[in-house]
């Protein structure tokens, strides 16, 4: 039986026939590898002893008394290895990489946390390693080029169209489809032709079977609301998947609104996007009356992309998850106050569903229960929140 | 019977392979264009196929990704392109294909994309990101008109050859490598058992593209396949020669001399 390539509406494969045996062979053994013992013994065995899981669940105490509301816990990603989320699924899909016999991993990358993690698991499983990343982003996140340097990858700088996160994945498509025989493309969002999505939820969804867990055993019931950011949406839709039956919970997706909506400079899909077909994905995607990919704005580099994954978008139409967004400089009062209350410096792009959150916990009861994914942490962006400030660092 | 079953029922009469040239539409600009599309018909194109421009192009290479970049920043707009082709039909019956990204089609409204294919005269859609498995996607709106939708199938194809085939109309695009558009050193070990296959499996003419530069790529191609199509080089040879016609329709003859 294949798995179902569509979400609603949504997903789907639109790439070049070139690589559709390339994406059956993969789902295939996706299927039938990744539902095995072997497989599930192996990535939770690198999930416990490598990446440090499961993180904990943080009551911010100080924070929550600060904003006199509901209650906040912390989902602490930034703490794995490597430093954010990008981590579970790039060890998911190495595994499967292995198995199949490939020698060589691609990855695209934004913020640079998912291009550092597949230079990890890259280094840890002896394959060579290549990273695909826009030269706008290589200037942000010199930080990260390095790190994935020393880590034994090659950081390959891609110019083409924005120089940002989607041209990367143009790249690292184009570059899969000419070697996929011995390259696997380790995909870091939700996004991308099916089995992308299907798969990169399945590896991130540890994040909310976590949570759930732990605020059970914490608070004795479920959260009222769970806030995460969106990208292309890969920490949320982990945090969010295993919540999704459980209606009383309400889940906010939080995308990046730059400058501000009104300004059109901004990375926040919902807000102003329609359906269209990107990376081989039908989803909701910024572009223009002839279809042309809009040039997306966010201070932060991780959520600077023009679609979302499908799934997002069926969940955003059937109502489950709502989705808002938040501006350059909520993000950057969101990081300030966290450093400031709780001494933990969050991502930028976790900022973002921060912000929400602070926003929203002091109009709840002091019963209520928030939990924000904290993706990623944040010393990556010491350099652009200087500039942010005005300061020279 | 459209202009390109017509065109390759001719060449067949005649035993005679096609040749298909490729031109980013807007490269250096629409009035441009309209010149370079009879320049390559007076040197012995058989089908021309124009580019639609798209932002984030995942099937080409550098250099039609260049004329792409180049022809966006000139203004061009999908209703320019159809008026465009309004014009070269007052002038020529040549046979025309679009290559267009389905992203493109789709953003800008499937039925009325279509609609205007068919009223301003081109022929053929040439639709690299849509794979079989998305046909239905647009299967509909074409079965209505008289447009080939003609398949891309790829050295890598291999069991899905006969299911590829089963909807071609016009052509079949057979993609001589791996990767992108543009020249290569070399072409796939197997690119001739690949075409051979194709073949096998339908009486449709089969045409070679990605990566045919040089004389000799078209002379090999002509021997197994019904035809070739050159896009990257005759591209390279129009922003190089500063949008020179006479120069491209020597490049087209020495391709076919």
């Amino acid at each position: 039986m294949q798995l179902n390539k569509d979400f609603g509406i949504y997903g789907g494969q639109y790439v070049p026939e070139t690589l559709m045996n390339t994406l059956i062979d993969l789902e295939n053994n996706y299927k039938q590898y990744c539902s095995s013992d072997e497989f599930k013994n192996e990535y939770m065995h690198y999930m416990k002893q490598y990446v440090g899981r499961p993180s904990v669940l943080y009551y911010a105490e100080s924070m929550t008394k600060k904003l006199n509301g509901a209650k906040i816990y912390l989902k602490r990603e930034d703490l794995n290895h490597t430093g954010a989320h990008k981590i579970n699924n790039a060890i998911g899909q190495a595994l499967l990489a292995k198995h199949m016999g490939k020698t060589k991993v691609i990855a695209e990358t934004g913020a640079g946390q998912h291009g550092v993690a597949t230079a990890t698991v890259a280094a840890l499983f002896g394959m060579e390693c290549e990273v695909y990343m826009g030269v706008e982003d290589i200037e942000r996140q010199k930080l990260n080029v390095f790190r994935m340097e020393l880590l034994g990858a090659k950081v390959i700088p891609v110019s083409s169209g924005t120089g940002t996160l989607k041209d990367a994945t143009n790249e690292a498509i184009r570059t899969w489809a000419a070697r996929a025989e011995d390259t696997f493309y380790i995909i870091g969002s939700v996004v991308g032709p099916h089995p992308y999505p299907t798969m990169v939820r399945d590896f991130q969804r540890i994040i909310g079977d976590e949570t759930k867990k732990q605020i059970i055993e914490a608070e004795g019931k479920l959260p009222d609301k769970v806030f995460a950011c969106v990208g292309g949406g890969s920490n949320s839709m982990g945090m969010f998947y295993p919540f999704i039956e459980d209606k009383q919970v309400e889940l906010i997706g939080v995308e990046a609104a730059g400058l501000g909506i009104e300004t059109g400079e901004h990375a926040a899909a919902f807000a102003e996007g329609k359906t269209g077909i990107l990376h081989g994905m039908k989803s909701t995607i910024l572009q223009n009356e002839d279809g042309l990919i809009k040039q997306v704005y966010s201070i932060s580099a991780g959520l600077d992309y023009p679609g979302v994954g499908p799934e997002h978008s069926y969940l955003k139409d059937i109502g489950r998850v709502k989705y808002i967004s938040a501006t350059d400089k909520e993000a950057i009062d969101a990081f300030r106050f966290l450093c400031k209350y709780e001494g933990i410096m969050p991502a930028i792009e976790s900022s973002h569903a921060l912000a929400k959150a602070i926003e929203t916990a002091p109009s709840m009861d002091k019963q209520s229960v928030i939990v924000v994914c904290l993706s990623g942490r944040g010393d990556k962006d010491v350099h652009t929140v200087a500039k942010y400030l005005g300061r020279k660092i | 019977m459209n202009r390109i079953e017509e065109k390759f029922k001719t060449l067949k009469e005649k035993n005679k392979k096609a040749f298909i040239a490729y031109i980013c539409a807007g490269d250096p600009s629409l009035e441009q264009s309209e010149k370079l599309v009879y320049a390559l018909e007076e040197a012995g194109s058989d089908i021309i196929e124009l580019g639609i421009p798209f932002s984030d192009p995942l099937a080409d290479g550098p250099v039609i990704q260049a004329a792409s970049i180049r022809s966006l920043n000139g203004g061009f707009k999908i209703r320019k392109f159809f008026d465009l082709v309004k014009k070269i039909r007052q002038n020529s019956n040549v046979a025309l294909a679009a290559m267009v990204y389905y992203s493109t089609i789709f953003g800008f409204g499937k039925e009325e994309f279509v609609k205007l294919c068919e009223e301003s005269g081109i022929d053929g859609l040439i639709i690299p990101d849509l794979p079989y498995e998305e046909y239905d996607e647009i299967e509909e709106v074409i079965s209505k008109t008289n447009l080939c939708l003609i398949p891309l199938i790829a050295i890598t194809s291999r069991q899905r050859i006969p299911m590829l085939v089963k909807k071609a109309k016009g052509f079949i695009y057979c993609v001589s490598s791996l990767g992108v558009t543009g020249e290569r050193k070399s072409f796939d070990k197997k690119v001739d058992e690949f075409i051979a296959e194709v073949k096998k499996n339908t009486d449709i003419p089969a045409c070679v593209g990605f990566g045919i530069s040089k004389k000799e790529d078209v002379e090999r191609f002509n021997k197994t396949a019904d035809g070739v199509i050159v896009g990257s080089a005759i591209v390279k040879n129009i922003f190089e020669s500063n949008c020179d016609e006479n120069k491209l329709k020597d490049f087209v003859s020495s391709l076919l001399s």
